[in-house]
Parts: structure tokens; C-alpha cells; sequence
């Protein structure tokens, strides 16, 4: 399958880890993306200054999607989340749709849709799926004890969500670190929220939201926890030096993103995965693999 | 903004966020506190209440709310929308309370600085060569910002 890698703001210049092993497993897998040198911003941090900005900067990439027939594969659970609200939205309210097109109008795009949006995730999910990864894996990652973190906007609102994973008993990410032969942790705070958002308004609150998940994956003795979000990057490998600090304690939480495991378990070299850009090196789970 | 109108009660105010997009859904809280029992802020800091800020706006406390600075840490994690037995969501409650704040001249100074930053770069950074070297490094394709898209647009 063809889809555009939409790569937002933040993954194309501070997470390369998670841009070259994106790509690199696409592409052992089947999927051909195509990029789009005009994507912005998706509008999701405009959302608290004005909705209708956000939309339209949404709009605005939906519709240069459109220009080249793709749909839109994502790899920020906030991308992912607000291009599908706005897709939603435009599709189901043609007075809506007008509007946005005017002001589109301006800068020579126009949105008609639809326009699918999936993340990443989902795409491994739905288009190549746990039998054809499995079949692709050549070096399973045994013995190896990895804590999953979905996310809030991967599994919530609901109807954005709906026939991919549920909110309340999430078992996508699970299951795909499982089929690399690793094993998925199960654990009390799975389902915390980062607190990336409130970063720029208050750390302390962002850091103790953030603080707890880490805290029980030290405990637990993970060898690393698996993100799919460049937001919540922020919190639990950019903040968990000052978080250790704050509270006083020994965190030391490996942090990686999935395509980077799923990368190793095909077979592909922790180099070309990016790890030397992991911040907080996943040292014994290297160690296992490349024994 | 005049201060003093501001000081009193405004019934409109429900009117005000439920005219915002995402707003509505406020006039049909019966007040259950089952957001407050998942948000994960309240328990940080007590202040931000998801029930109480919506009593807060249907009584027209519209000062107390829009220059309350504890409004900009709701997380935007839905947990609120998906427990909430009346579809309030509540999230989107919060956006529009958050969008009037700010028509009312209540930026948090991180924020405005972001809307710069989206009007002149339409990223959230900047990209410099030096970001595109080391890019072009790793053999992954040059990022191009469209200024003049969101100067129109913004
Ligand atoms: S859960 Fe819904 S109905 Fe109950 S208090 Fe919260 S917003 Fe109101
Ligand atoms: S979306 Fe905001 S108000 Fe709702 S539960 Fe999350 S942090 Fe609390």
C-alpha cells in the first residue's frame, strides 16, 4: 500500500530515531511512503488559542493530501488525532466545509475529501498485520521485557478510535511488541496520561503525571518502554532526568520507539534504527538482541 | 476589558462557551462528578476540578473562570468525554473556555509565542540549514517551510 508519512513538527527535527525506523520498516513490510514537502503544523497546539485556526491549519494539509490521492499516515498520536477530527468534521458538516474552503481558497487548496488519516500503528495493524510481521521477523527479541504506552490520543476519543482499539482494554501495541517475540508488561499505569500538554503551563503537574509511570516500570525492571508519540517522548525521556531529581530518587527507565523494536526484530542493525539518538540507552536490551 | 462588569455574575456566559465550537455540550452536565473521579490533574492540584469549573460557568462566574490560570492544565487526555454518562465532552468544554480566555486577552505567554512561531514558520520550530544537514546526513528528505501559507491564514 502507498500512503504520504506525514511527519509534523516535532519528529522531523528533534526524534530522527523514530523518522529512520519508521521508514526503514515501511519499507521491509510492503508500505511505500510517499512525502509531502509542503505539510505544516496539523493544528493541534492551536486548539486552545482558537479552534477554527486549528482547523484549518488541519484542513490545510488534508487538502494537499487530497492534491496527490494519498491517504495520510502519521506519526504523532496528536497528528494522527487532530487530522482525523478535522477529516470527521469536514465530512460530516458541509457548512463547515465551506467556510474552511474559503479561507483555503486563498492560499489556492480547496478540501472536498475524504481524506483518511491513520498513525503509524494503525497502519501496521490493519494493512500488514500480526501474521505478516511474524512471518517477516528474523531475530525474535527473547527474554526481552517491554512496557507499552499507548497514549491518550491513540485510544481516545472513542469515535475516532472506533474498530482499531478500545480505550479501556488496549491490546494493539501489546500484541505487536508481542509478536516481535518479545515479552509485553502488563502494569497499574498503563494507561497513564504523560502530562505533555501541561509542560508548557506548569512542570511540576506535567512532571507528576509523568512520574508515576516511571517510577513502576523502574520497579518492575522493564528494559524499556515503548512509545509511539514524540509528545510524550517529551515527558518520559526528555523530563526523566529532572523528574529522578525532583523526587529524589534512582529512576532509570530506558525509553524506544516501537518501529525501533519492530526494526530489530527484522533483523535491521540498532545503527540504522537511530539508537545512538536514544537519550537514555536501552543498554541491556541491545545487549540480549545482539547476543 | 471592563473590569468591572467583569467583577459581577454574567448569565450569558454558558451562552458565551456553549456558542464556541465544541461548547455545547455544557448545558446538559446534571453534575455527577464522574470526570473529576478520572481527570488526571485534580488529583495534582486540587483547583482544577472538571465539575466545578462547569458549575462555575453555569452560574456566570465568567472572570473567575477565564482568568483562572489553573484552565490551561487540563491535559486533553478525554478520559472526562469517555466516562461522561451525557456526551458533555468535556474536553472540548475546556478548548472552548481556553479559546474565550484567550479573545478576552488571557494568553499564557508560552502560548502566544507559539501562535508566532505557527504564523512565521507553520511548525512549532523553526528549521534551520543546520536541521536540514543533519538530516540530509541520515539520507531523509529536506523539510521546506511555507511561510506565506500561514501568514495568509493566521
Ligand atoms: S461526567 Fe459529564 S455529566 Fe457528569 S459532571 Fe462531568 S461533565 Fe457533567
Ligand atoms: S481532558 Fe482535561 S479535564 Fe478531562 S480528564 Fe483529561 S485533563 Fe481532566
Amino acid at each position: 500500500m502507498k500512503a504520504l508519512l506525514y511527519l509534523g513538527c516535532t519528529v522531523p527535527v528533534r526524534n530522527l530515531n523514530y523518522e529512520l525506523s519508521v521508514r526503514l520498516t515501511a519499507r521491509a513490510l510492503g508500505i511505500e511512503f510517499l512525502d509531502e514537502e509542503a505539510f505544516g503544523c496539523c493544528g493541534f497546539p492551536a486548539k486552545s488559542l482558537d479552534s477554527r485556526d486549528s482547523l484549518l491549519l488541519a484542513a490545510r494539509n488534508l487538502a494537499l493530501a487530497e492534491k496527490r490521492g494519498l491517504e495520510v499516515c502519521a506519526l504523532c498520536n496528536s497528528c494522527a488525532a487532530a487530522l482525523a477530527e478535522a477529516a470527521h468534521l469536514l465530512d460530516h458538516n458541509p457548512e463547515l466545509k465551506k467556510d474552511v474552503n474559503k479561507k483555503l481558497e486563498i492560499i489556492g487548496l480547496r478540501y472536498e475529501g475524504p481524506v483518511r488519516v491513520r498513525h503509524y500503528m494503525r497502519l501496521l495493524w490493519e494493512e500488514v498485520g500480526l501474521e505478516r510481521i511474524k512471518i517477516a521477523v528474523s531475530r525474535p527479541l527473547e527474554g526481552v521485557k517491554l512496557a507499552p504506552h499507548y497514549g491518550c490520543h491513540y485510544l481516545k476519543p472513542s469515535e475516532l478510535t472506533a474498530g482499531f482499539d478500545s480505550p479501556d482494554l488496549p491490546r494493539t501495541m501489546a500484541e505487536l511488541i508481542a509478536v516481535t517475540g518479545a515479552v509485553s508488561v502488563d502494569y497499574s499505569t498503563l494507561k497513564d496520561c504523560c502530562g505533555g500538554a501541561v509542560l508548557g503551563f506548569s512542570e511540576p503537574v506535567a512532571n507528576a503525571l509523568a512520574a508515576k509511570k516511571l517510577e513502576e516500570l523502574s520497579r518492575i525492571e522493564a528494559h524499556a518502554l515503548v512509545l509511539v508519540c514524540p509528545f510524550c517522548n517529551v515527558m518520559y525521556e526528555g523530563q526523566q532526568k529532572k523528574i529522578a531529581k525532583a523526587m529524589g530518587v534512582d529512576i532509570k527507565v530506558p525509553v524506544v520507539y516501537y518501529p525501533q523494536i519492530l526494526g530489530l526484530a527484522l533483523g535491521l542493525s540498532p545503527d540504522e534504527l537511530g539508537f545512538k539518538l536514544n537519550r537514555i540507552k536501552p543498554a541491556e536490551l541491545l545487549k540480549m538482541v545482539e547476543a | 476589558m471592563n473590569r468591572k462588569k467583569l467583577n459581577e455574575l454574567d448569565p450569558s456566559f454558558k451562552e458565551q462557551v456553549a456558542r464556541q465550537p465544541g461548547g455545547e455540550g455544557l448545558r446538559v452536565c446534571f453534575g455527577c462528578k464522574a470526570c473529576t473521579a478520572v481527570c488526571p490533574i485534580e488529583p495534582v492540584d486540587k483547583r482544577y476540578d472538571p465539575r466545578k469549573i462547569i458549575r462555575m460557568a453555569l452560574l456566570g462566574m465568567k472572570r473567575e473562570v477565564l482568568e483562572a490560570d489553573f484552565i490551561w492544565l487540563c491535559s486533553s487526555c478525554y478520559g472526562c468525554q469517555e466516562v461522561c454518562p451525557q456526551n458533555v465532552c468535556f474536553t472540548e468544554v475546556m478548548f472552548a473556555i481556553k479559546n474565550l480566555a484567550v479573545a478576552e486577552g488571557c494568553v499564557p505567554p508560552g502560548l502566544a509565542a507559539q501562535k508566532t512561531l505557527l504564523k512565521q514558520h507553520g511548525r512549532l520550530y523553526e528549521v534551520t540549514d543546520f536541521e536540514n544537514e543533519k538530516r540530509e546526513k541520515l539520507g531523509l528528505p529536506k523539510i521546506v517551510e511555507h511561510p506565506e501559507d500561514y501568514d495568509a491564514l493566521l
